[in-house]
């Protein structure tokens, strides 16, 4: 790979048909070793924290409309706290009406006056511009945004940030190439976009959002979420160094009730939502009738199917990426496992042994693998389900590890003996936690996979061409991976089926969405 | 027994007239609530009673959708394709009959009536060509950054609950149900209220289409009665809402609590005009499956 190649998520797991292995730092694991690997480590990762100091935090962040930073006149602050040890980082402010509507004028001035009716070539350049900012300061992002998030600087170093970037430098080629996306000669943009992200990726989730969005000539209001606002406050100067014209972007910073307002604004053209199922059925039952345009990228209970001819070994990396990268909190997570029954002890095995490799603790650690749980309020929530779990007569284990004193934490879990009736297979716990279900024949486990109401990503292990095909043909999901799990990349359509929402981000399909 | 016999002389025949059935998983049942409703013409004459199809019947009518998918889904686009052909074929046999009820149904005159047969013959044509073409004009190979196979291919979304434009009872009624059934779908559509006869007749062309049972369910009745238990179903995954009227945002209200996907009523529709893949775009899921690429 070259320097300018796009970022992967960390903790690979490819099957054997794959050549890369994965990338080098995998957490130093050798599935290889037999028998031994339960007794402990024979050497001790020395601490390898990540410098603070590339971030400047400042006390107070106003939000970002027409192209300023100025006071919310809702006066209204919340503080965004570091979920590693509970310390807050800032202040930040909680918009109101007020503050949505001036977003949402200053989103319809830019776009009536400046960017609809620039050359496509000229907007793909400030796209090129944002692309080449954020590679620029990826540390100083990376670094705040793990200190935001609680997510692991290996993850935000390697994944998110230029994860964002790439899809800032993809959808700036698009810009003068709209005629060419499938929607007609002659496709024009539909408007000003409200937007709403989540807090798990929140730069990346931005990135899916305004890239794609500014590319096809709409302008944007943005609101990040409530526990993870700075690093869409840190884009907006990155906005503001690029020389992006004022009010093309627009960041409103506060909490479901800031959302709410946003989504419902009747200045809006288009609404672009990720986040929880149940929010996004509130926002299409509220944008009912009103005519304007809606996707959605929502809840997921992604599964993993095991075959018996797998190369388990490389299924094992691949399950536990995909259900403990980013602490789980990651709606194409694959947090149910369908393993064939034949091999379900062995595979079940080698995967508490490979848990107990994964390294917990702070977030700025480059070894660390699992990080913190975002807030208190989503460490209920796993607990809660957790706790259901067991009380349902599932079975939980966790590796030996050590969670520290301050700060929201969940260890790596699976539950064993889970029927499909259970919640923790049924719902979505968004946290590092598995169901372990088994299956005997192809078909079982495809009905197994499908029987959710969701259908965002789904998982397939085995060396067997016609068997990977045959499965991931009969998935109702709209990502699959085959030997291999959570992959992504600006030129690959994501979403979901049925309840996991409506919509594509990425690739030419991402595209339409923002296309009249 | 008539008592009074003219010797010699033959009985004028007494024509044998259609009971308007429903059409429910290959199957023409009566509605199960026994109840049916008298369709006029255009001039307000009495034509039949058509079949007033309950909730119950909806109901049983997307069982009957949801059971026929999986195999519909997975015939080749090419078998669909002749399927789609064929049913053509068989309104084409059937032209005088479909223009008489157009006729009566809007009142047009004969030659404007059979413009309308034709082009609604055209259009299951139009969606036969389709079936094994839109799958590589809306999908194709991603070009991503790392050593992966990535394709994207788009998948019927499943069942699709359709409201027919409530004119238009024949180009209108074919030119919603073809698109959803062409690429795999299937469907529960409600005929439309007034005029629901063509649609009737269209069900027995799709019986002797080689259409499997269920994959096309055809209910008449009262659109306000039908709509809103199909909005809310929870195993329907898609709306179209073109004969919705002003009841379509409150059935997009509905149809959120499963996210469904809705396809809104354009007021500006014209059916005679080349629908490209306006109709077929919204009932289909994206699909991206990734594979790394190694020795």
């Amino acid at each position: 790979m070259s320097s300018e190649d796009g970022p992967q998520a960390p903790t690979g797991g490819d099957g054997a048909a794959g050549t890369d292995g994965g990338p080098a730092d995998h957490g130093g694991t050798s599935t290889n070793r037999k028998g031994s690997r339960l007794d402990g480590q024979p050497l001790e990762y020395a601490p390898a924290p990540e410098s603070r100091s590339v971030v400047r935090l400042r006390e107070a962040y106003d939000p970002f409309i027409d192209g300023e930073f100025a006071p919310a006149k809702s006066g209204g602050h919340l503080t965004t706290a570091d979920p590693s040890d509970e310390e807050p980082l800032a202040r930040v402010a909680v918009c109101g009406e007020a503050d949505v509507d001036r977003a949402m004028a200053a989103a319809r001035r830019a776009y009536d006056t400046v960017w609809r009716d620039l050359p496509g070539a000229e907007r793909g350049k400030y796209l090129f511009r944002i692309a080449r900012i954020l590679q620029e300061r990826a540390r100083e992002i990376a670094v705040l945004e793990t200190l935001d998030n609680g997510k692991p600087i290996k993850e935000t170093r390697d994944f998110d940030v230029p994860m964002a970037a790439a899809h800032f430098f993809y959808h700036a080629g698009w810009a003068d190439k709209l005629a060419y996306a499938g929607m007609g000669p002659d496709p024009r943009p539909v408007g000003v976009c409200a937007q709403v992200v989540p807090w798990n990726f929140p730069l990346l989730m931005l990135a899916w959002k305004i890239a794609p969005a500014l590319a096809a000539g709409n302008t944007a209001v943005l609101k990040p979420a409530e526990t993870t606002p700075l690093s869409a406050l840190l884009f907006a100067e990155v906005c503001q160094e690029a020389e992006l014209p004022p009010g093309v972007v627009n960041i409103v910073t506060g909490d479901g009730e800031t959302g709410r307002l946003l989504v419902t604004h009747p200045g809006a053209d288009k609404v672009a939502f990720t986040g929880s199922t149940e929010v996004g059925r509130g926002i299409a039952r509220a944008l009912a009738g009103t005519g304007r345009r809606l996707t959605l990228e929502l809840g997921g209970k992604g599964a993993n199917i095991v075959y018996d001819d797998a190369a388990l070994d490389q299924a094992v990396e691949g399950v536990v990426n995909g259900v403990f990268f980013n602490q789980g909190h990651v709606c194409c997570a694959g947090s149910r496992l369908l393993v064939q029954e034949s091999v379900a002890e062995e595979f079940l095995e080698r995967l508490r042994a490979r848990m107990a490799l994964l390294r917990l603790g702070d977030p700025l650690d480059k070894n660390t693998d699992i990080g913190a749980v975002n807030s208190a309020a989503q460490l209920e929530r796993i607990r809660a389900l957790a706790e259901t779990g067991r009380a349902e007569g599932a079975e939980a284990w966790s590796p030996p590890c050590t969670l520290p004193e301050r700060g929201h934490w969940f260890p790596p879990t699976v539950f064993t003996g889970v029927t499909q009736a259970h919640r923790v297979a049924r719902e979505e716990i968004f946290g590092p936690v598995l169901s372990v279900l088994t299956f005997r024949t192809p078909e079982e486990a495809v009905a197994k996979a499908n029987n959710t109401p969701y259908g965002l990503s789904a998982g397939v292990w085995t060396e067997k061409g016609s068997r990977m095909l045959w499965t991931a043909e009969r998935l109702r999901a709209g990502v699959v991976w085959s030997n291999t799990f959570n992959r992504f990349d600006p030129a690959s359509p994501f979403g979901g089926y049925k309840e996991s929402g409506y919509g594509r981000e990425g690739g030419r399909h991402g595209l339409e969405a923002y296309l009249a | 027994m008539p008592e009074h016999r003219h010797e010699g002389a033959e009985a004028p025949r007494v024509a044998v007239r259609k009971t308007h059935k429903l059409y429910i998983g290959g199957a023409f049942p009566r509605s199960e609530s026994g109840r049916s409703y008298p369709v006029a013409s255009a001039d307000g004459e009495h034509l039949a009673n058509a079949g007033m199809a309950s909730r119950k019947d909806a109901r049983d009518a997307v069982a009957a959708a949801r059971k026929a998918f999986p195999g519909w889904a997975g015939r080749t686009a090419y078998n669909r394709g002749q399927v789609l052909y064929r049913a053509a074929e068989m309104m084409e046999g059937r032209r005088a009959q479909f223009a008489a009820e157009l006729a009566a149904a809007t009142g047009a005159g004969r030659p404007e009536a059979e413009r309308e047969v034709s082009a609604a013959i055209d259009r299951w044509v139009y969606y036969a060509g389709w079936t094994d073409k839109a799958a590589q004009v809306l999908g194709g190979t991603n070009p991503v950054s790392g050593p992966y196979d990535n394709r994207s291919a788009p998948e019927p979304t499943g069942v699709v609950a359709v409201l027919a434009p409530q004119e238009a009872p024949l180009l209108g009624l074919v030119s919603v149900l073809a698109p959803v059934v062409a690429m795999g779908n299937t469907a529960v559509l409600a005929a439309s209220e007034r005029a629901p006869l063509p649609a009737v007749a269209l069900a027995e062309v799709l019986a002797t289409s080689d259409l499997p049972g269920g994959v096309a369910n055809i209910l008449t009745g009262r659109t306000a009665e039908l709509a809103p238990p199909l909005a809310a179903h929870a195993d329907v995954n898609a709306l179209d809402l073109a004969g919705a009227g002003e009841l379509a945002a409150e059935l997009e209200e509905a149809a959120a609590e499963t996210l469904k996907r809705v396809l809104r009523p354009d007021p500006a529709v014209e059916w005679e005009a080349d629908p490209g893949l306006s109709r077929i775009r919204p009932f289909l899921e994206t699909k991206t499956v990734w594979h790394p690429v190694g020795t």
